[in-house]
Parts: C-alpha cells; sequence; structure tokens
C-alpha cells in the first residue's frame, strides 16, 4: 500500500528527481529494517499549518545528510506532556506508556524532534516508566551535524548581516541546559545575533508552557507573547528564531498583533537551515 | 551574681527556648509526605558551596546580590567571634580565642571591616525598602507584618554591628598595651572613648551584642528571616532533577498497570488494600518534606515573582504567594492536626488560601525556581495541587477537559484525526 503510494508520488508531474518518500518505521520494519534514528514529528509538527513546514524542513536535512531515520507516521501518539502539565497525571501515564509499549517494540534507540516538550518528556519522565531512549533536541542534533562537517551551511549567503534575535524556550534553556547549540546555528549563518534583554536562563516565557497552549489566558492586563515580542522588536530583527512549536506560534501571533508580520518573520532553526542551503 | 552565671542562666534559657521552636516546626514535618530521596551527596556538597556559601544565584542580580553577599560572608567570620563571646562569658576569660596568633589577627580584622560593611548594606537596604519604591517589595502577600518583619532584622542587625564596634573600641581603649588581635574599623574610633569609661563602655557593648543575638535567635523562627537558618539546609536538599523533570505519580502508574494488564483491568480491588491516598495536594498533609521546608525557607525576597511571566503581565499568580501560604497554612493548622489527625477547621491550603485561578496561570516556565537564592521550587508545588483540582475536584477550565478528551481520543491535544499525521510528507522533494 505504502509502496504504491510512493511510487505515485514520484511520479506526480510537479515532482522533481528530488521527490522523496519519509519512511516510517513500519515499513522499515517490512523490509525487516531498523532505522537509526526516530524523527519524533509531535502533534504540532504533524497538525500545526505553521510547524509542518518545519517538520517538512527539517526531514529534507535528514534526507541530505543522509541519515537513516524513519517516522512512526500514524501510529505517533502524543507524549501526554500537555495533560501532564494540566494536571491529569492519567491521561499522560496512559500515553506514555502505550507510546513506551511500541517504541520498545520496534525496538528504537534514537530520538530527535523538534519539540521542546516532547524533547524533555522523553529525556526526563519516560525512563522511570520503562522508556529509555538517546534523545536529542533537533537544535543540538542539527548544530552537531554543522559541528561534524556534515551540513553545510552556506557562507555570506542568504543571512549574511540579516539581525536575528534568539527567543529561548523554556524547556530547552531552563529546563534542560540548552542556550548555546541554537545560537552556534545562528552564529553559522553568519547572521547579526542580537539578545534580547532578557535572555538564556533569564529568558522569558512565551506564555504557552504549562498547558497555556491549550486555554484561555487568566485574566491580567496583558498577554505574556506580547510582552515578549515587544521585547524581540526592541532589538530591531529582520528574524526572531524559535526552537519550539508553541513559541512559534506566541511570537507568531504577537508580531501579527503589532503589525510587523512584514518587516519581521518568525522561524525555527531547521527553517533557517533549509533557505541558506537553499535545499 | 557573677557576670559567669548570669550569663549561663541566659545562655540555658535562650537556647533551651530556640530548642523548643525547633522541635515544634520539627513536629510538623510528621504531616507531610515522602518526597524526593537526598542522594548524591557530593553534588549536594557542591551546589551548598556556589549556592550557598558562594552567593552564586543572589548574584544573579550584582550590585544587591554583592551587599547581601557581603553581610552573609560578615555573618560567617562575626559568628566565629559570637563563639569566643559564649565561652568568654561562661569561663570568665577574655578573647579567649587569642591564642590563635596571626589567625586571630585575621579573624578579628576581618569582622571589624565586615561589621562596617554590613552597617552600610543595611543602610541601604532599609533605604531600599522605605525610601525607593521597589517593585518586588509590594503584593497581595506582602502585608504589613512582612515589612515590619524586613525593617525589626535590619534594626537589630544594625544594633548588632554598631555594638560590636562599640565594644572592639572600648576594648582598644581599657587594653592600650596588651591587645590581641587587629581592629583597623575600632582603631579609628578610639579617640572618641575616653580611658574612664572604656571598660564600660566594652562591657556594655558586650552585653548588648550578646543578648541581642539570642533574643535575634528567637525571634527568627517566627518571622520571614528564618532564612538565615534554613538556607544553608535547604539548598543542601535541593531536588537535583532538571527544572521542567515532573515527577510521575507512583500511584496512577501502579493503576494505570493494573487498566493495561487485561487479567487484572476488571478485578476488583483486594479488600485489605489501604485507601487511596489524595491525588495531589489540597492541604498541608499533602504536601512533601520539601515543599514545608521550602516554605520556611523563603524569605518573601520576592525575586521569584518578578520574574514570573503571569504575574508581570497581571495575573494573579504569585510564587512567594505559595510559599507565603504554605508556611501559614501550616502555623494555622499544623498544631490542631498534630493532636488529631482528623482536625478539620473547614478550610483547606487549595481554596480558601490559594485560588485556583493562580494556579492555571503557571506556565511552568520554571523562572522562579531558576531566580530562587535559596533553591526552592514552586513549581512542582503548583503542578501538584493543580494535580489535585483535576483528578480530585473535575475542577479544569473547559478547554482542557477538552484537550483531555482530544488526546483519549485522537493522540493529539487538537481534534485531527489520528489518519492526518502524516499529511504533512505529502509532496516533498530536494531541490536539485
Amino acid at each position: 500500500m505504502e509502496e504504491i503510494e510512493r511510487l505515485s508520488e514520484e511520479n506526480q508531474p510537479q515532482a522533481t528527481n528530488g521527490a522523496f518518500h519519509v519512511p516510517t518505521v513500519a515499513e522499515l520494519k517490512a523490509k525487516g529494517e531498523e532505522p537509526e534514528l526516530l524523527f519524533w514529528v509531535g502533534c504540532a509538527g504533524a497538525f500545526d499549518d505553521r510547524y509542518q513546514k518545519v517538520t517538512r524542513d527539517f526531514v529534507k536535512i535528514l534526507h541530505k545528510v543522509g541519515i537513516k531515520y524513519a517516522v512512526l507516521g500514524t501510529e505517533e501518539s502524543c507524549t501526554g506532556d500537555p495533560a501532564k502539565r494540566a494536571g491529569n497525571e492519567f491521561v499522560y501515564q496512559m500515553q506514555a506508556m502505550k507510546n513506551i509499549e511500541m517504541l520498545n517494540g520496534y525496538n528504537i534507540k534514537t530520538i530527535v524532534t523538534a519539540c521542546p516538550h516532547c524533547f524533555n518528556i522523553f529525556k526526563n519522565e519516560y525512563p522511570e516508566l520503562g522508556g529509555t531512549y538517546e534523545v536529542h533536541h533537533h537544535s543540538t542534533f542539527l548544530q552537531q551535524l554543522i559541528n561534524e562537517g556534515r551540513l553545510k551551511v552556506a557562507d555570506g549567503g542568504e543571512f549574511k548581516g540579516k539581525t536575528i534575535t534568539f527567543h529561548d524556550s523554556c524547556y530547552l534553556g531552563r529546563g534542560n541546559g540548552i542556550y548555546e547549540a541554537p545560537r552556534k546555528i545562528l552564529e553559522a549563518l553568519d547572521a547579526n545575533l542580537v539578545e534580547m534583554r532578557r535572555n538564556r536562563s533569564k529568558g522569558l516565557c512565551c506564555g504557552a508552557g504549562g498547558a497555556q497552549m491549550f486555554k484561555d489566558a487568566e485574566k491580567g492586563d496583558k498577554e505574556v507573547n506580547i510582552e515578549r515580542t515587544e521585547e524581540a522588536l526592541e532589538t530591531n530583527p529582520s528574524i526572531i528564531a524559535t526552537a519550539c512549536p508553541f513559541c512559534m506560534t506566541m511570537l507568531t501571533d504577537g508580531v501579527k498583533d503589532k503589525n510587523k508580520e512584514q518587516e519581521v518573520k518568525v522561524m525555527d532553526l531547521a527553517e533557517l537551515i533549509v533557505k541558506a542551503n537553499n535545499i | 551574681m557573677s557576670k559567669q552565671l548570669i550569663f549561663g542562666l541566659f545562655l540555658l534559657l535562650s537556647l533551651g527556648l530556640f530548642t523548643y521552636t525547633l522541635f515544634r516546626l520539627a513536629s510538623f514535618f510528621r504531616l507531610t509526605r515522602k518526597g524526593f530521596k537526598v542522594d548524591r551527596i557530593g553534588e549536594r556538597i557542591t551546589t551548598t558551596l556556589l549556592v550557598a556559601f558562594g552567593q552564586t544565584k543572589i548574584l544573579r542580580k550584582p550590585v544587591i546580590g554583592l551587599m547581601h553577599a557581603l553581610v552573609y560572608w560578615g555573618f560567617m567570620v562575626i559568628t566565629i567571634g559570637s563563639l569566643e563571646m559564649m565561652i568568654d562569658g561562661l569561663a570568665e576569660t577574655e578573647r579567649i580565642f587569642g591564642s590563635w596568633g596571626i589567625l586571630y589577627d585575621f579573624i578579628t580584622a576581618s569582622g571589624d571591616i565586615f561589621a562596617a560593611i554590613i552597617i552600610l548594606s543595611c543602610f541601604a537596604f532599609l533605604a531600599r525598602r522605605h525610601l525607593m519604591k521597589v517593585k518586588r517589595f509590594s503584593g497581595v502577600e506582602m502585608t504589613t507584618k512582612s515589612n515590619m518583619d524586613a525593617t525589626a532584622a535590619l534594626t537589630m542587625i544594625l544594633i548588632l554591628m554598631f555594638s560590636l564596634i562599640g565594644m572592639n573600641t572600648g576594648y582598644l581603649v581599657n587594653h592600650r598595651d596588651d591587645i590581641v588581635g587587629s581592629y583597623p574599623i575600632s582603631s579609628l574610633l578610639t579617640g572618641l572613648v575616653s580611658v574612664e569609661s572604656a571598660h564600660m563602655i566594652q562591657e556594655t557593648n558586650w552585653w548588648i551584642h550578646i543578648v541581642l543575638i539570642f533574643v535575634f535567635l528567637n525571634i527568627l523562627p517566627y518571622s520571614k528571616h528564618f532564612h538565615i537558618i534554613m538556607s544553608i539546609p535547604n539548598v543542601f536538599l535541593t531536588d537535583l532533577k532538571p527544572m521542567t523533570q515532573m515527577n510521575n505519580m507512583a500511584s496512577v502508574t501502579k493503576e494505570v498497570k493494573l487498566m493495561m494488564d487485561p487479567n487484572t483491568a476488571f478485578a476488583a480491588p483486594a479488600e485489605d488494600a489501604p485507601p487511596p491516598e489524595r491525588f495531589g495536594v489540597k492541604d498541608i498533609e499533602d504536601i512533601t518534606w520539601k515543599n514545608y521546608t521550602d516554605s520556611l525557607t523563603c524569605t518573601e525576597c520576592g525575586r521569584c515573582t518578578s520574574v514570573c511571566p503571569a504575574n508581570i503581565t497581571g495575573k494573579l499568580l504569585s510564587p512567594r504567594k505559595i510559599m507565603i501560604d504554605t508556611r501559614k497554612r501550616m502555623n494555622d493548622r499544623g498544631p490542631g492536626l498534630s493532636k488529631d489527625p482528623n482536625f478539620d477547621d473547614g478550610k483547606s491550603l487549595v481554596g480558601d488560601y490559594i485560588t485556583a485561578e493562580e494556579l492555571w496561570a503557571c506556565t511552568t516556565c520554571n523562572a522562579c525556581v531558576q531566580e530562587c537564592p535559596v533553591n526552592i521550587d514552586q513549581v512542582s508545588l503548583i503542578m501538584d495541587m493543580r494535580r489535585n483540582l483535576v483528578m480530585e475536584e473535575s475542577n479544569a477550565p473547559k478547554e482542557l477537559v477538552q484537550m483531555f478528551t482530544n488526546i483519549e481520543n485522537n493522540g493529539s491535544p487538537w481534534q485531527f484525526s489520528p489518519d492526518d499525521r502524516m499529511k504533512w510528507a505529502e509532496g516533498l522533494s530536494l531541490r536539485t
């Protein structure tokens, strides 16, 4: 079935000879193979219109570098993070146990994800429930590829001299100490990296963590994402770089709210690399 | 009565009172729940050296942080002198550590200099509190008592330091020819003291200083300044997990495993099974020992609240208030609960002290945990209270209830069909 789809996709008229198929773990297993790396797409990566672009760009990079990766496709299911942070430990642990059973069944050893919330829960909370994997966030993963010389970043290209500010995701930075990898990527792009007043361990939340993404904010005198967007805009950036689907939504909304969407783009690290390299 | 006897009685009385208070507070720990295991001792010692003794987190605000650090380091040195005073008082000796030679010169000189630095810092702190408008010193949880606490403590520290310098100055004039130790600040003031009054000044200041130390010690447990006692142990007892790691509830794991195992899924619970523990935190008996230690350690500096995204944007949540309310609740209900395990005053921590609206405003960004100079973990407690709201009270915002349903039905927090999970992968190609 998948094979037919793949072939028909390759035969689509708009597809150039660069067209490729994203393999699922099940497909590989049917061929008696296992992926070296599982790319955990995450719910935002799969369903959010804007973040789908990030997912697509990230697999383009994986494909270009030639890593033997796969995704779970329709077998993937929420890690349970939003439920847990919203206080529903039952829903979380049901999801976790099901996911762990599947991941262990497929003999998954290494996971990469473009979502800091999925990353955090795999890295810190699944092991106790029986799911121990080598887990990477795409920011450190991409930085490592650049470091190893496997991923070239075009020099003097697209972003030379452009002002980019990086917004730290709480679950990446404070939570797991990843502050420098995303910045190293931006520096590799030859961009003019500028810092917001509150950065790294002092970074201000976008407002979406702790299941806030899925509810209205409590009564206050401002939205958190507006507070953060204003701070980002103070640096006069052409791009606000993010590494988290929720941060991307919140800041994109913030930039729209300030009517700056023409001048300022909110982009993920993977998108920047793809654009710089014309992948 | 001799000085020795009076001092001995006074020391006995104040240490006795202090011990009683500590035992009383310690007895409340019996009401709390088990928390994480205290292991990785080496890492704990490093953390304590850095955060407590090294003041690394308070120095995240460099100017005011340095002033606090100087006061703290000064206290460390001056405490050696206080210990000497206690021995002197009991043994009727004078400057018994004087035989330490150059080390004693170093201790007395740094104590003397630090006393002056502490005086300057305390005046700066008083000015910040009363003349400048520092935003984090206000807030609904900042009661008159809290502000009076601060002023009283600073005043007492000032008197302690003035009496120390007074004592040293009197000593220098009194012992012109046989001085032990070195006193760079006090020696500048000897001109103010006549030879006749020197002994009296030395003695009076000695008594003021030593009496006030013990008065202060006994006030501490009843004020927010208990952090002077609690900070070092609290830092040592830090939960060493990554900040955003949230514990897996063991009771839920057990139930989920039973549900997923076809052999036990529909079995009735064993009759002799103990009643299940309440999910999450509703009241004081549900908190862990670390939550309580945190609440005792909080000195209400407000660094947590000043970086809280919810608080910054005008929401009700204030991480500092969570700690203050927890401590207050233990004071209100702890005594009754200690005597009678069913003691009920018709109130609870969540609901009467902390509202659901405060709890739902948290983004779990952990900026509060990051900033706390004494490693208090506000977020874990907030999350445990949320767990109670959701799993015991079914009191979650309706959008979140919908999100739970979506995850259960579709495996995604949004209402999308799992069949569409690969749509993003259609038509992918690399530029060639």
